[in-house]
């Protein structure tokens, strides 16, 4: 099977597919834990949120290009909120508090969907524009995953661009580094990173509704993804951008061909890889250069 | 004048309701469906079904109304067992029926078994109810697991087929379904070309194993799933290229008569096997689905099916019995003693395993008017179970 070059190439596009969706859903996790030294594991519910919002605009409205609009614009706003009222008086706590607050999060998120949406598995059409399937390097493979794997790379080039180009992206990049020392210069680091946060929060929107077509939308959808998506945080090192990306790659097609090579071990292999690659490079693949 | 007519009419009325009431006490049916949680819209289904077959065979029987009373199980064990004890402690029931998971079928076995009250199960379809756990006092009208695929693997052998892939989630219903292939296909001379048993209720992107699927370059694929997983994997099936390039076949629930149309062209040419499907050509069918399609816009599934089979099961066992149930070993024996022939075929309990006895249809998705419906291929009769444990 494994030297079957048709097989080798689809499921290689479902690898990338899975890695571009895992970055839209780690880069705000790994920004914010750079720039804040904050975990934020109610991250994954962001995630959720973006796909039950996009179930919700599609019946209401049956569009699926709305709905992207609207899911990852809802839950850049839900996540503002929750930064305001919550997690802004837990900057300063210590990191336990921070881990326990967001984790009870995770379960309010579950249950406030289960109240709203039910508990049955829901899922949402592949928009019509997408539908059916292309060829590529001679396979057969869904068009709508394409455009998944296509997204990522523009959301990734658009990301650094901003990050390496811009003013607020020079100020991203020195938050990262030395946070008092931007402060000291007279830049509102807390504004910031507030923008910084609600963007990642759109981000995780955008990959939950993306994948809402792909995945099955039930309470507790952000469990599995979450795991994965802390993983790639690590792997790549905080609070970088090509980090998230080279970790997304990896655990990406790791993940998809460690669930049907080796069954059995399915997330073994996964964490396998993370614990050998932490072995030799304890801050992450790609560190951002002077972490403190 | 004027005033003593309605007086009369009052006196009128309120007699024959006395007398009725002194007549006969009420026979009380529990209804344990789940009208929330995971299988609240099957419970749904039944419960419509259950309600047209008692207004189709009737709501009294010798002079005693029937009354239904239901509970909501939320297709929870812990809270199908409380349900269930309410009905049977409290409410009094005669006799209990439903249940549409596995799981609370399991949960409540002691109890009824120990209480002795009949209960028919409407769905949940656990080989084990039937088999090594049966009891007395448990029938079941839907099906059992095996019982519905066992008879494909012979067939497809029989069509051609020599190497099939085998697809479920990994829980007891998926096991079931295909060990019960497995076995028949591999006694026949097939062989199976790899099995994939993904995490029930994780986040179920089919792409993987369908790549998998692929790369072994199978005659078929045998598979198993329910409800919006199985109108996902239809879908992905086609989106991933295999339809036309690998046959496509599975329990039948895979195109359910609830979701084939949502599934649409990508469904064209899957087989399935189920024990009913809505075209059957038989009086007792068109009367069903006519009446199901007046009363709710669409047409009757199999879930619904089990249920209205069950309300004339109960009323025909309450008539053999002139109504009585208060000897209710006599009321599970013409309960166990109840043929007809319904929508689905003829219709009888196994005595020694107290599950259906039913015909089970081998059928193609087909192209029919603007959409695609199940088109039956072959009639199997009288499927039984082998008792698999069960010494009743």
């Amino acid at each position: 099977m494994l030297l079957d070059p048709g097989f080798l190439i689809v499921q290689t596009l479902n690898g990338l597919q899975l890695a571009a969706l895992l970055f839209l859903l780690s880069i705000g996790l790994s920004v914010v834990f750079g720039l804040m030294n904050f975990i934020n594991l109610a991250h994954g519910t962001l995630f959720m949120a973006g796909a039950y919002l996009a179930l919700t605009v599609v019946r209401a409205f049956d569009s699926f290009w709305l709905a992207l609009l609207v899911a990852p614009l809802g839950v850049a706003v839900l996540g503002g909120l929750l930064y305001l009222l919550l997690l802004r008086h837990l900057e300063r706590a210590d990191p336990m508090r921070q881990v326990l607050a967001t984790f009870g999060l995770i379960f309010v998120g579950i249950e406030v969907v289960d109240l709203v949406w039910g508990s049955l598995p829901h899922t949402i059409d592949v928009p019509l524009l997408l539908a059916g399937s292309s060829t590529i390097l001679g396979q057969v493979y869904p068009t709508y995953r394409l455009f998944i794997i296509a997204l990522g790379v523009l959301l990734f080039v658009l990301l650094y661009a901003v990050l390496e180009r811009t003013r607020l992206g020079a100020v991203v990049r020195a938050g990262v580094d030395n946070r008092s020392m931007v402060a000291a210069l007279g830049i509102n680091v807390g504004a910031v990173f507030f923008l910084v946060f609600c963007l990642g929060c759109l981000l995780a929107g955008l990959a939950g509704a993306v994948a809402a077509p792909v995945f099955s939308i039930f309470p507790g959808m952000d469990l599995s993804v979450l795991i994965l998506a802390l993983i790639v945080v690590v792997l790549g090192g905080p609070g970088s951008l090509k980090g998230v990306a080279v970790g997304a790659l990896i655990i990406g097609i790791a993940d998809t061909y460690g669930q049907v090579v080796v069954p059995e071990m399915a997330r073994l292999t996964v964490y396998a890889l993370m614990a050998v690659i932490l072995l030799c490079k304890p801050a992450g693949l790609i560190p951002v250069r002077g972490v403190h | 004048m004027s005033k003593t007519v309605p007086f009369l009419v009052g006196v009128g009325v309120a007699l024959t309701c006395c007398a009725a009431v002194a007549a006969a006490t009420p026979i009380k049916v529990g209804v344990l469906l789940p009208s929330s949680g995971v299988y609240a819209g099957l419970g749904n289904d039944q419960t419509l079904a259950l309600e047209l077959g008692f207004d189709e065979f009737g709501r009294q029987v010798a002079g005693r109304e029937i009354e239904l009373i239901y509970a909501d199980s939320e297709a929870k064990p812990s809270t199908g067992l409380a349900q269930i004890k309410k009905l049977v402690l409290r409410d009094r029931v005669d006799v209990v029926v439903g249940i549409i998971s596995s799981a609370v079928a399991g949960a409540v076995r002691d109890f009824v078994h120990n209480a002795e009250v009949p209960l028919v199960i409407t769905n949940a379809g656990n080989d084990h109810v039937t088999g090594a756990q049966c009891s007395p006092w448990i029938l079941r009208s839907s099906f059992s697991n095996g019982q519905i695929s066992r008879e494909m693997g012979p067939w497809m052998a029989a069509q051609g087929y020599r190497n099939v892939f085998l697809m479920a989630f990994d829980y007891a219903a998926g096991h079931q379904a295909m060990d019960a292939f497995r076995d028949g296909f591999v006694a026949a001379g097939g062989t199976i070309a790899g099995e994939e048993y993904p995490p029930l209720g994780e986040t179920e992107d089919f792409g993987p194993y369908l790549a998998k699927i692929r790369a072994t370059r199978p005659d078929a694929a045998y598979v198993f799933f329910a409800g919006g997983p199985a109108i996902k994997f239809v879908k992905e099936w086609a989106a991933f290229g295999l339809h036309g390039e690998v046959q496509l076949a599975g329990a039948g629930w895979l195109n359910s008569a609830l979701y084939v149309g949502a599934q649409g062209d990508d469904a064209e040419g899957t087989l399935g096997i189920l024990n009913y499907v809505p075209s059957i050509d038989t009086e007792e069918n068109h009367v069903f689905q006519e009446r199901f399609q007046e009363a709710h816009g669409r047409p009757g599934s199999e879930f619904g099916v089990a249920a209205y089979d069950t309300a004339r099961l109960i009323v025909e066992a309450l008539e053999a019995t002139g109504g009585n149930t208060d000897d209710k070993t006599a009321l599970a024996a013409a309960m166990k003693a109840t043929r007809f022939d319904g929508p689905r075929g003829p219709f009888r309990i196994d005595p020694a395993t107290n599950n259906v006895i039913q015909n089970v249809y081998i059928f193609e998705v087909q192209k029919q008017g603007g959409g695609v419906a199940a088109v039956v291929q072959e009639v199997i009769p009288h499927v039984q179970d082998a008792p698999n444990g069960c010494s009743l």
